[in-house]
């Protein structure tokens, strides 16, 4: 059913659909308005059965969600920003014990400084956790997401981020297909457990491994993301002749055929980037896009084959690895490795900066131009920066670096004279 | 000459008392019923306090559930030397997941079974005294203001014996620890600090809050008996004796039991709501030398360079909890 709303309100609905048994909530902007109103529908009686938790940290909703899903239940919370963080050492265990837990992350900074805007740094600080992380464009695609998700966690056996941008989308007001019940129902059966605590049969579960079968454990997690590789392409295709449209998959590309320069990103950028794209094409440049899905597992052939044409690519990315450079960057040159591609990296986006086509347009020519750097901070006051370094150089006691720059930048001076 | 009670003092072993007991009187681990929910085979140390309290608890807690208990264990001693894999001592669904989050575990398992309608289905969580007053804290604190249906055991060894004995918030006084060493001009853990979790669960208001020890092994199956026949959050702080940790002899695990709970260093009581309902009393009363002296991590306490001012204040601390919890009869005093 075609409806305004609010990309939250969109994806609190469709996890609904998917009868959860049990959601644990912590509240953390800006992930709010979705256990908000998963939390309303739960009170009123409009999703039974259903345990709705409140509980006293985000530490404590992904614990209560491994007890939830190792006894069997259907188990759904949603995070953001620190409190990921905060929830790292449940969020290895949850994979480490291949439960198939569901987590929305409302993609957040992370500070210090502290800063409640859009961008990835988030969920990818987790790459490494065993978690799939699928990465929506759009609300619509959200919606979509989350309802495969459950799939493929439960067939796998594994625990699924789906990530949206923070704002951007949690909190954008647009038209979505809301699916219905049927629909779901038949997509997705209900959660039949690999592992389970029960009284008439009893197991143990989180035994203590040593070195003598470590290894074979974490190898199966990365066995399971390879097979989820396989499994998330049948899975849109059985999505779309249920629901009717085209969401999910791997990655998905735009004016990619005959384009000497790919852009390469992850979510909500990407509606940017095509319009600038668009330009750029009526302009009579060969440029294409090329948005990943799954970052998690990451599809390297997949990646390969649709920059196998090009002459270079530009990874536009919402996430800094501090001291080298690009995080998904790093992913898609190894995807690459041999081909003599020319890459490069732009980080953009750092705490909610906004991005606009006159700003892409420009990186994207001086990319066509071979004129690029390697890395490229997008948009970067380089003044404030340089004021900063000199300030370290001559003063021992600088001070506090971010309230310098908001003062050096007019913000606080403005206020406060 | 009329109705004289007759009083059965546990003295080691329930021979006696079950023989001259009617069959329903009789504790859960003498009866052939008995789960062995911990099984033989783990690979606690000799004299286990831990091992002896979690198979007493655990055993009742089954014979009360008729079976139907899940566990969720804390990171710890009780954890490790149960599932060296492949192997596990568990005779009944157990799950392990992180140091500090066994409450929060066990609240998403009693969740899963009530939005399962499988409300015959009881759940357990369990930890040593640093999983639950240091690091398993907010969860468990977490768990009792929600007043989730789980019944938690804390197994109070007094330090962190998994890592090597190191300082916990439940390590008493004076207390030599790898992190309080025996050194300096006050030796051993500070004064004034530490954490009273079973008064701080009282605060909570939760259903039911107990101590009990391995000296009295059927108060404790009595407590966890009456703990499972309650729902909402409940809480038993089990003193279980480390002869590792403490430099004790594996034989004197109950003793030393016994003697803590005499000397008023351990006050045994149950709690409703909130208020203390009842008092375990002491029989004979002891001063706290006897319970200190035989343990290794106070021996600086004593001997020509001892701290007698120390064991004053030890005196003081035990004086207290005798007072606020009247653990004395009045003809004893």
């Amino acid at each position: 059913m075609l409806k305004q709303t609010e990309g939250s309100k969109a994806v609190a609905e469709a996890i609904a659909l998917c009868r959860p048994e049990v959601i644990c909530a912590y509240p953390i902007s800006p992930q709010t308005h979705i256990v908000e109103a998963l939390g309303e529908m739960v009170k009123a009686g409009n999703l039974t059965p259903c345990e709705f938790i409140n509980v006293e940290s985000e530490f404590a909703a992904m614990s209560v969600a491994i007890g939830a899903s190792a006894a069997g239940a259907r188990s759904y919370t949603a995070t953001a920003s620190q409190g990921l963080l905060f929830m790292v050492e449940a969020v290895y265990n949850a994979a480490g014990l291949g439960l198939p837990i569901v987590m929305t992350v409302a993609n957040r900074a992370i500070g210090a400084p502290i800063n409640i805007w859009n961008d990835h740094s988030d969920s990818l600080s987790q790459r490494d956790s065993g978690w799939m992380q699928l990465f929506a464009e759009t609300n619509q695609e959200a919606v979509d997401l989350h309802i495969q998700a459950f799939r493929l966690a439960e067939e796998l056996s594994m625990p699924i981020m789906v990530c949206m941008d923070g704002f951007i989308l949690t909190h954008a007001f647009e038209r979505i297909d809301i699916p219905e019940q049927n629909q779901v129902d038949s997509y997705l059966p209900p959660f039949d457990p690999r592992q389970v605590l029960d009284p008439a049969e009893p197991v143990s579960i989180g035994a203590m491994v040593g070195p003598e079968a470590f290894m074979e454990v974490k190898y199966l997690a990365h066995a399971k993301q390879m097979q989820a590789i396989e499994r998330i392409p049948v899975l849109a295709a059985e999505f779309k002749q249920i629901f009717g449209r085209d969401s999910g998959g791997l990655i998905r590309t735009y004016c990619s055929e005959d384009a000497e320069t790919m852009v390469i990103a992850m979510g909500s950028v990407l509606g940017t980037i095509k319009d600038t794209v668009d330009e750029m094409r009526a302009e009579g440049h060969k440029i294409g896009v090329l948005g990943i899905i799954s970052y998690r597992p990451f599809p390297l052939e997949q990646v390969r084959e649709a920059l196998s044409s090009c002459k270079r690519f530009v990874v536009l990315e919402k996430s800094l690895a501090v001291g080298m450079g690009g995080i998904v960057a790093t992913d898609v040159r190894m995807a690459v490795t041999g081909s003599g591609l020319k890459g490069y990296t732009a980080i953009a986006c750092l705490g909610g900066r906004p991005i606009t086509r006159a700003t892409l347009h420009k990186l994207f020519l001086q990319a066509e131009q071979e004129l690029l750097p390697p890395v490229t901070f997008v948009d970067l006051d380089w003044e404030a920066v340089n004021k900063q370094l000199t300030r370290e150089q001559q003063t021992r006691r600088s001070g506090p670096a971010a309230e310098n720059m908001l003062h050096d930048k007019g913000l606080i001076s403005a206020k406060f004279g | 000459m009329g109705f004289q009670p007759v009083k059965f003092y546990q003295t080691g072993t329930f021979t006696i008392g079950n023989r001259l007991l009617e069959p329903d009187e009789r504790s859960v681990q003498s009866g052939q019923a008995r789960s062995n929910s911990i099984n033989s085979g783990h690979r606690a140390c000799q004299g286990c306090g831990e091992a002896l309290g979690a198979r007493y608890a655990i055993d009742a807690a089954m014979a009360e559930s008729k079976g139907q208990l899940i566990a969720a264990n804390a990171t710890g001693c009780l954890e490790v030397f149960s599932t060296p894999y492949p192997e596990s001592s568990w005779q009944l669904p157990w799950i392990h997941s992180l140091f500090g989050n066994a409450p929060a575990v066990a609240t998403g398992i009693a969740a899963a079974m009530k939005v399962k309608g499988k409300t015959e289905v009881r759940v357990v969580a369990q930890g040593g005294d640093g999983g639950t007053t240091d690091i398993g804290f907010g969860c468990l604190s977490g768990m009792f203001e929600r007043n989730d249906d789980v019944l938690y055991l804390c197994y109070d060894n007094q330090a962190y014996m998994n890592t090597g004995v190191q300082r916990s918030s439940a390590t008493p006084p004076a207390a030599r620890t790898a992190t309080t060493m025996p050194v300096g001009p006050n030796p051993g853990n500070a004064f004034g600090q530490g954490k009273n979790v079973p008064e701080i669960a009282m605060a909570h208001g939760i259903p039911y809050v107990a101590t009990a020890t391995v000296a009295d092994l059927r108060d404790l199956e009595y407590k966890v008996r009456r703990a499972m026949k309650m729902h909402g959050a409940r809480y038993i702080q089990i003193f279980v004796p480390c002869p590792l940790g403490w430099g004790t002899a594996s034989s004197d695990t109950i003793r030393m039991a016994r003697l803590a709970k005499e000397s008023g260093m351990f006050p045994v009581f149950e709690a409703e709501y909130g208020e203390v309902v009842g008092v375990s009393k002491i029989r004979h009363k002891i001063p706290v030398e006897e319970y200190l002296q035989p343990q290794k991590r106070f021996a600086h306490l004593f001997g020509t360079n001892g701290h007698p001012e120390m064991v004053t204040r030890m005196q003081a601390i035990a004086d207290r909890n005798i007072r606020k919890y009247g653990l004395l009869d009045e003809e004893g005093c």
